[in-house]
């Protein structure tokens, strides 16, 4: 009885699609791609021109120009290094003390670790700037007091340290982000693993090496590319604490305050919305080619050495009724309602993209 | 029922009050000034409106630093206001050149002015006039007189004096001799080296001969300032490196340190904040003798929007500005700011009339690096930050940051290849 229907025009998807894309077309896409043109453009005797390439010419060949963005390349590039070294691990420390059953207390401090990151960067770098500053600033008495005084510096102020505190002020305001994120991914490990492994002995810190690390490590990857991401473009704390001068001689200009400068002006130096598109669109170039090295090259290796690495060489060394060789840890740790169903026959299987 | 009445009612008074604004031109004037606000509506504007009627004044300034972003932005979507506020130099220059400011060369008040106060705000070969000149700000140095008696210094003429007074005030160890930091990077070249800079350079004559090429960064009168800062980072608070400039005005104000380089802006804000005696000196000279000269720096100036519905009531208002009533209420308002006008002006703070009684005893010259010298990539004036910062820490030698600063302009500016 079943009459054939013409398929319907699915309108719901578009009507449903259409915010999202429009208000995303009109804030994100429009303006990248718009960014991306005007530096193509120069502008001489008030009208604009097409000169090609020649902004990057002029960015990455003349020397004036050249000095200031590899300085300003190398000054991101360490403050994100510094980011990696000691923000990601003290979050990962602190998610795994956290998620720890005897701790008491731990909503208070994930709280009070996590309020930071809600203040506003003003507030942030105001604040430091005073705790660390040599005429008002709580930092030389503190260590006065513990009879250290000699090891003070007026830090922001001198050029081989300021870029690394200013790293450390952000990693204070920020540490609870891959804390909540490792926190949350430390939750989901389903307890029948930890149990198992409990069973093979492996319990207390190897528990969390040899068991939770791997199972973390797919979190972690996408918390370096959102360091890595946010760091590449991070302007507010600098402009916050140093201005857009990014003192002292330029210890702290990032990519970000270098593009503010050129694009919007500074003092006496009129703004170039043409090289200042050049150098977003460098910056957005370089974050590019960040997230693509991580996505085709970290992100799938990590997944492998999941599967075949860690997991099956601990299975393997116990005759469990199941076959885990043919299992996919993966797929356990991404869902936990199909945890211990396996299938020997099974070829491995591709897990789909949302499951980690 | 209810509703359609209140309608009515909202209707009627919108008819009434636009009828009501027709017979009234409100001009709106776009600053930086914030800090001014309270002297615009408390004194100018009604000075003003009592003595035009049907012109309304509305002063609607924005933070300093966002200014130049915002107003460019306003004038290119057409919202910005009638009158202008101006910065000097190539920022208005700009506005000029891209048709936003009206060309205001014929106003009547525009006599009052000389040329070196009009520089700021002509075009380079001085043929068009775009803002009329408002206000001019006058470095030197602000002092600690109750720390000087105490101490029995006298008031430095020349720089030998200078120094010695530094060093008396840096054994007796109760006040920091001078109160300047290099974080901000802008107090170093501003407050530091073009507040001295001029009795080297000899003004005028050494700043044209500059614009010219008939003169480079390299030769002695440009280096010398240099060598003048490179001692001070001595005489500096610890910790110098991390102070900004609002850390410089507090250690000052509360009576930390004796001798603060500074500029008559500071004026009016120090006077409510201190509670000792305070006294200003113009920068020493090299010699018992010498002429002294003084950055008497160009700084305000206000002009008119050239999209402007309300020309004929905006160059009323112009010329207005322009006159010695104008300078009266402003100069006695904001003690610090000079009028740039020839009409005399009576000043009643002691340390203002100070300031602007160097008029008469040295050379006026303004800052070095802002006409037409800024233009370029590299920027002088940023750079001229950076070499003085590097210069006081004892990071770079004067003659490297000369050598490096002449390097730097010559690559942009023809007059110096």
């Amino acid at each position: 009885m079943a009459v054939p229907q013409k398929p319907k025009t699915r309108w719901h998807i578009a009507v449903f699609l259409a915010p999202a894309v429009l208000v995303y077309t009109a804030v994100m896409i429009y303006p990248l791609f718009n960014t991306l043109r005007l530096s193509l453009f120069s502008e001489v005797d008030q009208t604009r021109i097409w000169v090609g390439l020649q902004n990057f010419r002029t960015l990455f060949g003349d020397a004036i120009w050249s000095e200031q963005f590899w300085n300003a390349l190398a000054n991101n590039a360490w403050f994100f290094v510094i980011h990696m070294l000691v923000q990601n691990p003290i979050g990962i420390a602190l998610a795994a003390i956290l998620s720890s059953p005897r701790l008491r207390f731990s909503a208070f401090y994930r709280t009070a670790i996590f309020i930071p990151t809600i203040l506003s960067f003003v507030i942030v770098g105001f604040a430091w700037k005073l705790i660390l500053s040599p005429i008002w600033g709580i930092a030389p008495g503190m260590l006065d007091a513990i009879g250290l005084k000699f090891l003070y510096q007026p830090w922001l102020g001198k050029e081989e340290y300021a870029l690394t505190t200013l790293s450390l002020v952000s990693v204070w305001q920020y540490v609870g982000i891959p804390m909540m994120l490792i926190y949350a991914a430390l939750l989901s490990i389903p307890d029948e693993i930890l149990e198992a492994a409990e069973c093979d002995g492996i319990t207390g810190i190897s528990a969390f090496w040899k068991i939770k690390l791997p199972l973390i490590l797919p979190s972690i990857g996408i918390i370096s590319v959102l360091t890595f991401v946010a760091n590449f473009n991070a302007f507010d704390l600098i402009y916050a604490a140093q201005g857009a001068l990014a003192g002292p001689d330029f210890a702290t200009d990032i990519l970000g305050t270098f593009m503010y400068r050129t694009f919007f002006g500074f003092q006496l130096q009129l703004g170039d919305p043409h090289m200042g598109s050049a150098i977003a669109s460098a910056m957005f170039g370089i974050i590019l080619i960040g997230v693509c090295i991580y996505l085709f090259g970290i992100q799938r290796r990590l997944r492998n050495y999941q599967f075949y690495g860690q997991l099956n060489a601990q299975s393997s060394s116990d005759n469990s009724q199941h076959d885990r060789r043919t299992c996919d840890p993966g797929y356990i740790y991404g869902d936990r309602a199909v945890s211990g169903i396996c299938h020997p026959d099974q070829q491995f299987q591709k897990p789909s993209r949302d499951l980690s | 029922m209810k509703k359609s009445t209140l309608i009515g009612a909202m209707l009627a008074t919108s008819v009434l009050a636009g009828a009501a604004s027709a017979q009234d031109v409100t001009l709106t004037i776009e600053s930086w000034r914030n800090d001014d606000l309270a002297i615009w509506l408390d004194e100018i504007i009604p000075a003003f409106e009592a003595a035009n009627t049907g012109i309304k004044l509305n002063f609607t300034p924005s933070a300093p630093a966002e200014y130049n972003a915002v107003l460019n932005s306003k004038l290119d979507a057409g919202s910005a206001g009638d009158i202008i506020t101006c910065r000097p130099f190539d920022a208005s220059l700009a506005l000029y050149e891209a048709g936003h400011l009206a060309d205001i060369s014929d106003l009547g008040g525009m006599a009052n002015f000389s040329p070196v106060a009009k520089s700021g705000w002509s075009t380079d070969d001085a043929s068009v006039q775009f803002c009329v000149p408002m206000a001019s700000v006058i470095h030197g140095f602000i002092y600690n007189a109750d720390a000087f008696e105490e101490l029995g210094i006298e008031v430095p003429t020349t720089e030998a004096e200078f120094f010695a007074a530094l060093d008396t005030i840096k054994e007796d160890g109760s006040y920091i001799p001078m109160a300047m930091g290099t974080n901000d990077q802008w107090e170093a070249a501003t407050m530091g080296y073009n507040n001295i800079g001029p009795n080297y350079w000899k003004g005028e004559e050494g700043r044209l001969a500059l614009l010219a090429g008939a003169q480079s960064l390299t030769v002695e009168g440009w280096v010398a300032p240099y060598r003048q800062l490179a001692r001070r980072g001595a005489y500096l608070g610890d910790g110098y490196e991390a102070q900004t400039y609002p850390d410089s005005q507090n250690i000052f104000t509360l009576g930390r340190a004796a001798i603060y380089p500074t500029g008559s802006w500071e004026i009016s804000g120090f006077n409510n904040l201190v509670d000792f005696e305070m006294g200003a000196f113009y920068p020493p000279v090299q010699n018992a003798g010498d002429t002294c000269y003084i950055s008497d720096h160009t700084d305000i100036g206000i002009g008119m929007n050239a999209a402007t519905a309300n020309s004929e009531a905006a160059i009323t208002f112009l010329n207005w500005v322009a006159s010695s009533e104008f300078s009266t209420i402003f100069a006695n308002a904001l003690p610090g700011f000079f009028p740039l006008s020839n009409a005399s002006v009576d000043l009643e703070d002691p340390l203002a009339q100070e300031f602007i009684s160097w008029r008469d005893a040295c050379e006026s010259s303004i800052r070095s690096t802002y006409q037409i010298l800024s233009r370029g990539t590299p920027n002088l004036e940023n750079d001229t930050w950076n070499a003085s910062v590097a210069v006081i820490k004892g990071d770079e030698s004067p003659e490297d940051a000369g050598a490096r600063l002449q390097e730097g302009l010559a690559s942009w500016y023809a007059p110096q290849q």
